[in-house]
């Protein structure tokens, strides 16, 4: 019998019940809970006068659509301004007191974009089940878990029987091997790999990483990787369990202590594909041929190296997606053929569950250190992901570096990711952002976004249009 | 989830094809923390004369005459008449649950989109299709008497006329028995709770540090 691949084994270990018509039911150890898709979910538990199966097993947070300016901030949920988002934050306050489920409030030090607080805890962990509301949920696959984002209804389904009716997905590796270039991260990683594979490469896989690249990559690297397994169609994105993910781990507020720590690590040590274990699918990418990435479209396929061009619709031989790339550069106000350097900024996002980890804000502030924003560029925002990375970055002092760059130094929260909050881009701007969503409109109305790395995005706000960072970082 | 055995009630109109989950559940109602109280702003654009907002008090707006929902025939009904792909478009969930809030317990057309009559199961909703000639043969009857009334059998699957008349209809096996016992997809899973309570123990003792409250 073949070997079993790290998605298998986790399935395995967390299966219930396998049901006649193909789906099972499966065990979910974890329930990350926020203020927008949860409300529903709790109103139906009260409309059905059904308990939490358990509540330990929940954390929650409100991020999506808390304020990021201080001074607004500082008023705690009452101070607020937009009434949906204050009576979103005040019900997740009231549903986490009602169910006793244990929140991290607004201004808690603790509170922080959901996929950032997780790992940061040690509330997600190796082997786990993760679940949450939020596309993005598969950023916990990088501690070697298997971890997915749920509609309304199933947040409910889970809470209220700590299970989810699942049907188990074909296996995929994507294995990067070699050594990346400096000024190469793992933002640039994973938008080669989606312009490589499409936006629906993944559909109907669960993804492991897998290659040299991965194993030498930091965890909060892995991280960026894995948070954007959907941004490839694949809602599980994972990397084998190893000696970065216990370092990672071990010592976090909630992470297993003394005995538990070693029956622990006798589990997380099997966490792997085994050598013979079979994939439906591989894909092979060579380290050594990625480059600075950047969209100049909006879906995160359209995507190309720093030192590329717009692709001219005309060259294109497929009608579709001829169609495609006209429909796309008319909404960006590019033109096909253009140098990708020849994009000029408004605006400038750094942060976001992709890339707002302490090592990401280290990283733009390295480049943004002792420079200027250009003058033409209206809007730097900078936002840590959650109220201890941004302590720690400002111990470090790169509060600093940002602020003397001219650049804004926010509250932790998703912010300009998807504009739910008052963090909007203007109509027809163009934004260098470190999120991973390049939709029409996702960061506010008519707003042009281009994803990038912490990097490019610092050095793209000092430029005030797109440049090689490993230019810049040679110099 | 309520459960369906037999209702006997008012049929009502909506006499158009291609109803969409828009017209039923307008985009501005989708930002509520709720899933109740759907009902008084169903078919929102069409039923009132003013634009609606969530937590507007209904009864206070001025109602659209022209709109048969609004007839004095039409008031209580819990039956649905309506055309061909209705609750076309958008997979919102509230467009199931501003027709049960409202009060209707059954929809009967010639054909549903497929996403809408999935969720419609799920709040404990009927979908009944059939031939779009008896449809409208339902319409032109309905039309003609003032308060006509349906009963929907589902145990029987039969729908009867107060003539005695019955129509026959098709359901799943599955979402049948999930109706008549008012099984949601939780309810279901409920009924494996033994299972699932073995298996965390077995589980807890396996990986004791995924239990115990986060402080
Ligand atoms: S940062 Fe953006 S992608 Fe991540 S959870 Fe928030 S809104 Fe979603």
């Amino acid at each position: 019998m073949a070997g079993k691949t790290l998605y298998d084994k986790l399935w395995d270990a967390h299966l219930v019940k396998q049901r006649d018509d193909g789906t099972a039911l499966i065990y979910i150890d974890r329930q990350l809970v926020h203020e927008v898709t949860s409300p529903q979910a709790f109103e139906g538990l009260r409309l059905a006068g059904r308990p939490l199966w358990r509540s330990d097993a929940n954390l929650a947070t409100p991020d999506h659509n808390v304020p990021s300016l201080k001074s607004e901030r500082d008023g705690g949920v009452a101070g607020i301004v937009e009434d949906i988002s204050r009576i979103q934050v005040q019900t997740l306050d009231d549903n986490c007191d009602e169910f006793g489920v244990t929140e991290f409030q607004i201004n808690d030090v603790r509170q922080g974009i959901v996929h950032v607080i997780g790992p940061e805890q040690g509330a997600t962990l190796p082997g786990m089940t993760v679940v949450c509301g939020d596309s993005h949920t598969a950023t916990h696959g990088a501690l070697g878990a298997l971890a997915h984002g749920i509609g309304t209804s199933e947040v409910e389904h889970a809470l209220a029987t700590q299970c989810l009716i699942q049907k188990k997905m074909k296996n995929m590796l994507v294995k990067v091997e070699g050594e990346l270039n400096p000024g190469v991260t793992p933002k640039d990683v994973i938008l080669a790999i989606i312009g490589e594979i499409g936006t629906a490469g993944g559909n109907g896989h669960a993804i492991e990483f897998g290659g040299s690249v991965f194993r030498n990559m930091s965890m909060e690297g892995r991280m960026t990787v894995c948070n954007m397994a959907i941004e490839g169609g694949a809602r599980v994105g994972m990397v084998a369990v190893d000696q970065t993910t216990l370092d990672y781990v071990e010592g976090r507020p909630f992470s297993p202590k003394g005995e538990d720590w070693d029956k622990a690590l006798e589990y997380w040590h099997t966490l792997h594909s085994d050598d013979d274990a079979v994939f439906d699918r591989v894909v092979e990418i060579d380290a050594a041929a990625i480059v600075p990435q950047v969209t100049w479209g909006n879906s995160p396929e359209m995507v190309t190296g720093v030192n590329g061009t717009v692709p001219k619709p005309d060259d294109i031989a497929d009608p579709s997606q001829k169609a495609a790339i006209e429909r796309a550069l008319d909404y960006m106000g590019l033109t096909g053929g253009m140098s990708i350097t020849d994009i000029k900024l408004d605006c400038v996002f750094i942060g976001s569950c992709t890339n707002s980890r302490i090592e990401d804000l280290r990283a733009a502030a390295s480049v943004a250190k002792g420079n200027k924003v250009a003058d033409t560029v209206k809007r730097v925002l900078v936002v840590p992901g959650s109220g201890l990375v941004k302590k720690m970055a400002e111990k470090e002092g790169l509060d600093k570096i940002f602020l003397d760059a001219g650049m804004e130094w926010r509250e932790p929260s998703c912010s300009m990711c998807l504009a739910m909050n008052s963090d909007k881009l203007g109509e027809g701007e163009h934004c260098a952002s470190t999120s991973n969503r390049n939709f029409e409109g996702r960061q506010g109305f008519g707003g042009r976004t281009h994803l990038v790395s912490p990097e490019m995005a610092a050095a793209a706000a000092i430029a005030g249009h797109f440049v090689d960072v490993r230019d810049v970082i040679n110099a | 989830m309520k459960s369906f055995t037999t209702v006997t009630g008012v049929v009502a109109p909506m006499d158009r094809a291609n109803v969409d989950t828009d017209m039923i559940m307008p985009k501005q109602f989708l930002k509520s923390i709720k899933r109740s109280g759907f009902g008084p702003f169903m078919f929102d654009e069409l039923r009132y004369l003013d634009v609606g907002k969530p937590d507007m008090d209904c009864s206070k707006r001025a109602k659209n005459p022209d709109f048969p929902l609004n007839f004095e025939r039409y008031q209580g009904a819990e039956i649905l008449l309506a055309r061909e792909n209705f609750g076309c478009g958008s997979s919102r969930e509230h467009a199931p649950w501003a027709i049960e809030d409202y009060g209707f317990r059954a929809m009967i057309a010639p054909s549903f989109a497929d996403i809408f009559f999935n969720n419609s199961f799920k709040n404990g909703l009927l979908p009944i299709v059939l031939d779009a000639a008896i449809v409208d043969e339902l319409f032109k009857e309905m039309y003609a008497t003032e308060g006509y009334q349906l009963t929907v059998d589902l145990e029987a699957q039969l729908i009867r006329k107060s003539n005695g008349d019955e129509i026959p209809f098709e359901v799943d096996a599955f979402r049948k028995h999930c109706l008549l016992n008012g099984l949601d997809d939780i309810g279901i899973t409920l009924q494996d709770a033994d299972a699932i309570r073995k298996f965390e123990k077995n589980w807890q003792q396996k990986s004791p540090w995924l239990f115990g409250a986060m402080q």
